[in-house]
């Protein structure tokens, strides 16, 4: 399993319910199904991610993040969690408010756009930065709201969110001595663990 | 000649009919003292009675949902959910034991309004009762009694086939495992129920509907039922559909409006393809189906709505239900459009159920929970393939 999923699921209890935003294929709510026994929700827009996850016995509903997530009860999940998809939404700041309504135990992941590769980029040669983890050219991304490290702990700063837990790892998904040094400068995937 | 099946048809099938001694108390407070329901079943039912599936019909249907009835016949269509029942299949016959059978009131042999009703001899007629959904379900589980399943594999169905699932669901909450819901809505809306009623007028007006009593006429209302279903059809079909149907040979832009002869007729004869479509539909249909049943269903539908038993709130409805439940909707729907099944999808959430939720893309309106849309199956397959696995020996969490 990705290393980065087996940080999160140390903060995922056993029997508990869990709301995957962006689910993908299921195949980490299928785990979580299958080692801690979890009741699955994940919610996800394209066809042949949710077709996978019917098939992977995963309870998967159809719904786009960008229209809101008003038809989830208020702390209706243990746990909400929304894995390498902030930064495709239309207002990341909204969907963090909503996380927080729908559940104490919330957990984020996004690539760093502060990495020190994407600042080398930038600044010598002036192009948007592209990489592993932000492979896409700036007209086709999909990723309309880059943020980094610093951005999201003022984020949380501002908005009064109590950060329970905030790990950096490298494409690998492994934390080093220079990330924990410099996350912002060293970090290429953020994983937050929060509540309010 | 016999015809040629194909290998993923179930083939030639006779339905058989089955009587009920035991009289059914009705939500309406009236009681049928007894019944025969005509059913059909595909594929084997295994040792431990783990594998069956209801599947539920809608206004039209009857119990005949896959294969064939004559083997000889060379233009017999097969049953009206032929594309998902079969060998290999998303409704494998191979793996699951299917039921599907004519509901109470229906008019394809089971009691219903042409009934003859025995303490008269003549036909029940108008004096049938008026059937709910709820009546239907438990005339569906005293049929599971009677063969022996105590508990569905899946319990499925499109349009008021769904809103039967979701009564099985409330009303039986431990003898279904999955509720596969289709194009369904959780109550009707007043525009719906307006298309029903213009329906129902369009049947009582007629001069042979002699209040329901044509029968001892030796007649039936013709042209009532025609139109009571081209009104139907325009509601199932989508703006888009039509326009595809009616339109092949034009230009993009043609709106459907294909003629039927080439030129207009500068009279009120048919001059478009759609009139004559909708014509032939009509008719067919009203030689085919009983007025008074085509009623009873209207009222039925117009009458659905589980929650009034929980304060309006269906998401208490679901509380109790032990089942899985996958809902799908098509986007050109405007009968149950989207938004209806999403009501269902948002409620289940609330009664925190497991839930899966597809909106499927096709032009095709309500009609298109019949087809073979390529997404569709395949996401039915998908679910049922994991029903099946659960079904395997040793399978976890299999109860």
């Amino acid at each position: 399993m990705r290393a980065d999923l087996e940080i999160i699921q140390q903060w995922i209890e056993p029997g508990s319910r869990v709301l995957d935003l962006g689910c993908g294929d299921g195949a980490f709510l299928a785990h979580l199904k299958k080692e801690k026994q979890v009741l699955d929700c994940g919610l996800e827009i394209d066809t042949e991610n949710i077709n996978r996850c019917l098939r992977a016995g995963v309870n998967v509903v159809e719904q786009d993040l960008n229209k809101g997530l008003s038809n989830f009860e208020s702390n209706s999940f243990d746990t909400v969690l929304l894995a390498q998809t902030l930064q495709t939404v239309e207002r990341p700041d909204i969907l963090v408010e909503e996380m927080l309504r729908i559940s104490r135990n919330c957990i984020i992941t996004f690539p760093n756009f502060a990495h020190w590769r994407h600042r080398l980029k930038l600044l010598s040669i002036g192009n948007m930065p592209q990489s592993s983890s932000l492979p896409f050219e700036w007209y086709d991304t999909p990723n309309i709201h880059h943020c980094t490290i610093r951005d999201f702990d003022n984020l949380c700063r501002d908005r009064k969110i109590k950060i329970l837990h905030r790990t950096v790892v490298d494409f690998n998904h492994r934390s080093s001595f220079l990330m924990n040094l410099h996350p912002n400068l060293f970090g290429i995937n953020a994983i937050y663990h929060f509540t309010r | 000649m016999a015809k040629t099946i194909s290998s993923d048809s179930v083939g030639i099938v006779t339905p058989q009919l089955i009587h009920f001694d035991e009289r059914l108390e009705l939500r309406s407070g009236r009681i049928i003292e007894q019944y025969d329901l005509m059913v059909e079943t595909y594929g084997e039912l295994n040792a431990d009675k783990s594998n069956a599936i209801l599947i539920c019909h809608a206004l039209s249907g009857d119990h005949h949902a896959a294969g064939y009835h004559d083997a000889d016949n060379q233009r017999e269509k097969p049953g009206w959910w032929d594309c998902c029942i079969g060998p290999s299949k998303p409704f494998d016959t191979k793996k699951f034991f299917i039921v599907c059978l004519n509901n109470l009131g229906g008019c394809a042999g089971s009691t219903g309004p042409s009934s003859i009703d025995p303490k008269t001899g003549k036909p029940f007629g108008p004096d049938f009762p008026i059937i709910t959904v709820r009546d239907w379900v438990k005339s569906q589980a005293r049929l599971a009694d009677k063969l022996g399943i105590d508990k569905w594999a899946a319990v499925i169905g499109g349009s008021l086939g769904g809103m039967q699932v979701m009564r099985w669901a409330i009303s039986y909450p431990n003898r279904l495992r999955h509720a596969v819901i289709i194009a369904a809505a959780p109550k009707l809306s007043a525009q719906n129920i307006a298309f029903n009623e213009v329906a129902r007028q369009s049947i009582t007006s007629d001069p042979d509907f002699h209040e329901g009593r044509y029968y001892d006429f030796d007649t039936y209302p013709k042209r009532g039922l025609m139109l009571a279903r081209m009104v139907g059809h325009i509601n199932y079909l989508s703006d888009r559909a039509m326009r595809d149907k009616f339109g092949k040979d034009a230009i993009e832009g043609s709106f459907g409006r294909d003629l039927r002869s080439g030129k207009l007729n500068f009279s009120y004869d048919v001059d478009f393809q759609v009139e004559s479509y909708l014509k032939y539909k009509g008719e067919t249909f009203s030689s085919q189906f009983d007025a008074n049943t085509y009623l009873l269903i209207t009222k039925t539908l117009d009458y659905f709505d589980p929650s009034v038993d929980y304060d309006f709130d269906l998401s208490k409805a679901f509380v109790e239900s032990q089942c899985k439940y996958l809902v799908i909707s098509f986007s050109t729907d405007w009968r149950f459009p989207p938004e209806r099944s999403r009501e269902i999808v948002n409620n289940l959430l609330k009664a925190e159920k497991q839930v899966s939720y597809l909106e499927i893309e096709a032009d095709q309106g309500h009609d298109a929970f019949l087809l073979p849309i390529p997404r569709y199956i395949e996401a039915l397959r998908s679910y049922m393939d994991c029903v099946a696995e659960e079904l395997a020996p040793g399978a976890a969490n299999a109860s």
